[in-house]
């Protein structure tokens, strides 16, 4: 039978590539595929090149001890960086004080609690805070928040405070922390909660001694994210926290305040009329590194937690 | 009938007894405590859409459509949200064209393409890394790449070169498209490995396994991803503010396509931004109605996206 095939007839590796047009075609796809997922380099270097760039040549531009000035008054001089930092550290402690219980213990209810028609109809409502804009809520901390949670608490509390801030940023934060701690609980295999119910332990000691342990590191992921979050947060600080242009330092949050956000928002409001004057709009490049540092590594943390729940299960 | 009642007081005195003899009250208290948790956060949730609703009533009630009509003003009886609908949707647009389908060409790659290598696995960390980088940062970005160092393509006009829809829509395109690819990868995970291996054994190559099979099957959680990467672009604020969008008065001439897009534009959260800083209970009122009109188009859009997943949503 093989002496009557001619080699053409033969099946090769050539006769099996199929045809030459398809094959191109195929690299052509493959490239276009690749360049666009090769993009996200390119974006990412974009950052940290404009970033360091423009925030060294604005500290090459002052004194380096404005830096450590006694407030954040740009256009003044007064790059007062401890100040920032200690209003973003202010609504940060706020946030998680709020998103914590509530996002955890959603997450908690959800997993081991909620019968499965609960769950189908709570998720959603999750979903849907998720979805709502921070300018919204900004607004919603400016109006309601304050007047009715805040100000009754304090005699001192003005219509902007960064409790107010932080409670929204907070309530932000829930729907993020709810779902990953949930994922991570959910992930949790079935076989450890019988086991636990077997010998007679009940749902508060399953929930608590049994699968919180597991979905620890899935916890500790959704918690660091939140921080994250709430670090990165804008709209919010710039609507109810008050402080636009300048703010003294303060760690009190029932006060006004300015975060690193917030900071870099209101220089880009006023960006017209500040351009002439110094380097105060230069500053938000230097504020900007500084944000996306603390919340790069602070998710390359989380990812890391992330990481430890997908190899235990 | 006897038997039936014997077996009822029997299975209670036995769940009495292995329950101990105490009512479980810690538990119920724990119970009670994790659902309370549950609801706070809804009652967050109706507190916020019940303060907006009946802070916009007044507006709403007596304007209606006029509010959605009217173009900015300074005047309060006056200002509507016209403009600011229109500028979100031409960006949203503009996103819509131009990340999505980056997005999507990316996910395939990483997912489909891409093997296990050092590289492939920095791509995909590097775009989760991305996905957590604040939007304020991204307007930075696309304040120096798009609106100056670009500017003699996203806007070359006088009065504020390069701050244009061009500029709003890249830097929005920019920023969502890690959200695009993640989810995009996920739906495509969820594709099970036989009907890829069916495919490649009647000798179809990668591309034509892809497009012909993992892209349907994928279709429903793909368009979900994008519809909700889309919702939240039409909120997104802070980046706006650092490219430029305008949140006073903004008069629209009858300009050409090109030119609109290269000219200066609002959008609707920058101006409700704006009116939030206004005094007055009029403008309270205003931006109340701004906020339904926000809210209602992002709730109806994610509502679709969860109907849609809900019904094709599929167990292999």
């Amino acid at each position: 039978m093989s002496t009557s095939m001619t080699p053409t007839d033969r099946i090769s590796i050539e006769t099996l590539r199929g045809s030459a047009r398809r094959r191109r075609k195929e690299s052509v796809v493959r490239g276009t595929l690749f360049s666009s997922a090769a993009l996200s380099i390119l974006i990412s270097l974009a950052i940290v090149v404009v970033l360091t760039g423009d925030a060294i040549s604005f500290l090459t531009n002052i004194d380096l001890g404005w830096l450590g000035a006694d407030g954040w008054f740009p256009r003044s001089n007064d790059f007062g960086l401890p100040t920032i930092f200690a209003g973003t550290m202010v609504i940060v402690v706020i946030a998680i004080v709020v998103a914590v219980p509530v996002g955890l213990g959603s997450a908690l209810y959800l997993s081991e609690y909620a019968k499965p028609r609960v769950r189908r109809k709570v998720k959603p409502v999750l979903e849907t805070l998720a979805g709502i804009p921070s300018v919204v809520l900004g607004y919603f901390a400016l109006k309601t928040i304050n007047p009715a949670l805040v100000q009754p608490l304090s005699g001192d509390a003005g219509p902007f405070t960064l409790a107010a801030a932080g409670i929204a940023v907070g309530i932000l934060v829930v729907p993020l922390i709810a779902s990953v701690a949930e994922d991570a609980m959910f992930a949790v295999p079935g076989a450890l909660r019988e086991g636990a119910y077997g010998i007679g332990a009940r749902r508060r000691t399953v929930s608590t001694q049994v699968v919180f342990p597991a979905a620890v590191s899935g916890i500790v992921a959704a918690v660091i994210l939140g921080i994250s979050r709430a670090v990165g947060e804008t709209m919010i600080v710039a609507i109810a926290a008050g402080a636009t242009g300048g703010a003294s330092f303060t760690v009190n949050p029932f006060s006004r305040g300015q975060t690193m956000t917030g900071a870099i928002s209101s220089l880009a409001i006023g960006s017209d009329q500040v351009r002439g004057s110094g380097q105060a709009f230069n500053s938000l490049y230097l504020v900007g590194l500084l944000l996306f540092g603390m919340t790069l590594a602070l998710n390359v943390v989380s990812e890391r937690f992330v990481r430890r729940v997908r190899k235990a299960y | 009938m006897a038997d039936a009642v014997a077996t009822r007081a029997t299975s209670a005195t036995v769940e009495a007894v292995l329950r101990g003899r105490h009512a479980d009250v810690r538990g119920r208290l724990f119970q009670a405590a994790l659902l309370s948790m549950l609801l706070v956060a809804i009652a967050a949730l109706v507190a916020l859409l019940v303060t907006v609703l009946l802070g916009a009533w007044p507006v709403l009630s007596e304007r209606g459509a006029d509010f959605v009509n009217s173009n900015t003003s300074s005047i309060e009886s006056r200002a509507g949200v016209r403009q600011g609908l229109i500028g979100s949707l031409i960006l949203t647009a503009i996103v819509a064209v131009l990340a999505i389908p980056l997005g999507i060409a990316a996910a395939v790659y990483l997912q489909e393409y891409a093997r296990d290598n050092r590289l492939n696995r920095l791509l995909t960390s590097n775009i989760r890394n991305l996905a957590g980088v604040p939007s304020i940062v991204w307007g930075i970005l696309g304040l120096v790449v798009f609106v100056q160092a670009m500017r003699a393509f996203t806007g070359p006009g006088d009065g504020t070169p390069g701050r244009s829809y061009i500029s709003g829509g890249l830097t929005l395109g920019v920023l969502i498209m890690p959200f695009v690819i993640i989810i995009t990868m996920e739906a495509l995970r969820a594709v099970p490995r036989g009907i890829r291996e069916a495919a490649y054994g009647v000798g179809a190559t990668r591309w034509e396994v892809t497009r012909s099979h993992v892209l349907p099957y994928a279709a429903p959680g793909m368009f979900t991803g994008a519809i909700l990467s889309l919702a939240r672009v039409f909120g997104e604020t802070a980046p706006l503010l650092l490219v430029g969008a305008v949140t006073g008065f903004l008069s629209t001439g009858n300009a050409g396509v090109a030119e609109t897009l290269q000219g200066p534009y609002t959008a609707l959260p920058t101006q409700i931004f704006a009116w939030s800083k206004l005094p007055g209970d009029e403008w309270a009122a205003n931006t109340n109605a701004a906020i339904v009109v926000l809210l209602g188009a992002i709730l109806i859009v994610n509502f679709v996206a969860i109907i849609l997943r809900n019904r094709y949503e599929r167990k292999w």
